[in-house]
């Protein structure tokens, strides 16, 4: 096999559409060796079908794909030696064990009989799939079949490994055994895992790409996406005292300070008030010292993080709604034009 | 064809832990157990000018329309519609060692069964005491005769599973075009339209695709190139349009 380059997947302007419907429309991006990336999106949204270019199993209408330099259209014969990939609800064989599945997978990606022996030990074990090696595929249960799909993925040690929706369905322990063998292979393979189960994402990728109707509408690292989504902090106070002159006090300690939202009082005269501001700064200190000093009781304070599912749920509707609300002047525009419908 | 035998290993597994093939086997040898105790019966009456073996060949055709279907039919059916197929063509194996692999395996158990048969006519043999029962000839010929159309028949047969995700409908398409080709040529033959003058090409055309009629030439011993020609471009020619089905398939799936 040739020497694996640095940059491993590159996909430009890639297009597919069926008639008039663009299942994936000008997409562009690329991806480095060791780097995990998820692909996010709604259903709908280009994920699988990206997904299946990227291995060579459907042509796309235009752009191109390079696996470790090679063009999958005019290629595909070896860019598949390259790629490991995992189809969506990991379809298998069920009449098969599980190790005649691996040897016979492991045969068709062209590995020697002698390595392949001690390959299919080596991913028995790190799927922690040993005590299952000879049970038939159509009795296992779900979780043990998608670690059997992700052993398959593994098994040739290919540079790319591609996984659709990989913990799709399992339970949260099973979830997380999954999640930390996807971990263990940073550094080693590039890995595009699509998922919308949005924390798994974020426990596991170097990178995210959301997509929506078959473009990049965000992508980077979850916290860079946290602040180009949003652009502002948000905190949560449970205080009582004069409200009306909330804001007015909140502008003396930071200008862009203001109250987002105020709640109704309970019984005990305490409201939560949402407090946003554009700095970076931990302001919660600040808050604590000033509030009390100018009058207010606080009863509790934090600072909220938008999780990775306020910026999915953000990025998608923006991109549905074809507007910007978040979108301040002078920040950089390194995102593809929004549809117009 | 780096792949071919680890598919064609694949393939030969699939169809044993298959119940689907047993049902056949057993079928196809109570079907023909059936039709020769039948032929001897017959025989055991009154003496007829040709050997049994020219008559137990002649009825290929019932056994045909039910092996055939049941063989191939989940080949590229099956697969499709469990997913395995993606899997399968994302491995760097092309889409002609997946059809040929197939094809094999399918023709390999079509081969095996009807070999079972030769157990029919041992039987015959040794229990008559009598050398006119056990023919060489019209043996020799039958079995080649067998070996060669079965060629077309099991192609035709993957071609009816590539091009559907529904194993039933891949056991009808496929049961539809042996028919044709089988008796719909015959039904061709037998119509006047065809007689007339400038139509006398196409009647020899149809004239010459007689399977019926080549099954008779081959048990009397007369191996004419022309009809193994035409079984064997005919299973090619269904070969080359079974992998781009495949391929048209996926381009559009």
């Amino acid at each position: 096999m040739a020497e694996i380059p640095d940059i491993t997947i590159e996909v430009s302007n890639l297009k597919k559409s069926y008639g008039s419907l663009h299942a994936v429309n000008d997409l562009s991006f690329s991806v480095k060796r060791g780097e995990i990336i998820g692909l996010l999106g709604p259903n709908g949204a280009g994920k699988s079908t990206t997904m299946r270019i990227l291995t060579g199993y459907m042509p796309a209408t235009s752009g191109s794909v390079r696996i470790c330099g090679l063009p999958v259209a005019s290629q595909s014969e070896e860019t598949k030696r390259f790629v490991g990939y995992m189809p969506e609800n990991n379809p298998l064989p069920d009449e098969m064990r599980v190790s005649e599945y691996l040897w016979f997978r492991g045969r068709l990606k062209e590995m020697p009989r002698a390595k392949l022996r001690s390959r299919i030990d080596e991913v028995l074990e790190l799927c922690d799939l040993k005590r299952n090696r000879h049970r038939i595929l159509g009795r296992l249960s779900k979780g043990n079949r998608q670690r059997v799909g992700i052993a398959e993925a593994i098994l040739a040690e290919p540079a790319v490994i591609i996984m659709d929706e990989p913990t799709i369905g399992l339970d949260p322990h099973q979830i997380i055994i999954v999640r930390d063998l996807i971990a263990s292979l940073r550094g080693r393979m590039s890995v595009i895992i699509s998922s919308h189960i949005l924390p798994e994402i974020e426990a596991t990728c170097d990178r995210v790409l959301i997509i929506n109707s078959g473009r990049i509408v965000a992508q980077g690292s979850p916290s860079e996406l946290r602040h180009e989504i949003f652009g502002h902090t948000n905190y949560r106070v449970e205080l009582s005292g004069d409200l009306a002159a909330l804001t007015g006090q909140l502008s003396t300690i930071q200008s862009t300070l203001k109250v987002a939202s105020l709640g109704e009082p309970d019984s005990d005269g305490f409201c939560v008030a949402t407090l946003t501001t554009d700095s970076n700064a931990d302001l919660g200190e600040t808050l604590l010292r000033i509030l009390p000093s100018q009058g207010y009781r606080v009863r509790a304070l934090a600072r909220s993080h938008p999780s990775l599912e306020d910026v999915f749920l953000a990025a998608t509707r923006r991109s549905w709604d074809a507007r910007l609300p978040d979108k301040k002047n002078g920040q950089s525009d390194n995102r593809d034009p929004l549809p117009n419908a | 064809m780096r792949h071919y035998p680890t598919i064609l290993s694949q393939e030969i597994r699939a169809l044993l832990f298959s119940p689907i093939t047993y049902v056949t086997a057993v079928l196809f040898l109570l079907v023909m157990s059936g039709l020769f105790t039948v032929i001897l019966d017959q025989y055991s009456k009154e003496a007829l000018e040709v050997a049994p073996a020219v008559t137990f060949f002649g009825s290929f055709w019932i056994p045909v329309f039910f092996m055939v279907p049941s063989l191939t039919m989940k080949s590229f059916a099956e697969e499709r519609r469990m997913g395995t197929l993606e899997t399968l063509l994302t491995s760097p194996v092309s889409t002609a060692e997946v059809v040929l692999g197939k094809f094999s395996a399918a023709y390999i158990f079509y081969l095996l069964l009807w070999g079972s048969t030769l157990g029919f006519h041992y039987i015959l043999h040794a229990y008559a005491h009598d050398a006119r029962y056990l023919d060489a000839g019209p043996l020799i010929g039958g079995y080649l005769f067998i070996a060669v159309s079965g060629l077309l028949f099991i192609s035709v047969g993957i071609l009816a599973s590539a091009l559907t995700r529904s194993y039933e409908v891949a056991a009808i398409l496929s049961f539809t075009i042996l028919f044709t080709l089988i008796f719909g040529l015959r039904f061709l033959d037998q119509t006047a339209a065809l007689n007339t003058g400038f139509l006398q090409p196409a009647k020899a055309t149809v004239d010459a695709l007689q399977i019926m009629s080549h099954v008779d030439d081959f048990t009397r011993g007369v191996i004419d190139t022309r009809e193994v020609f035409f079984y064997i471009t005919g299973s090619v020619l269904a070969l080359i349009f079974s992998i781009l089905g495949v391929e048209y398939k996926t381009l559009n799936s």
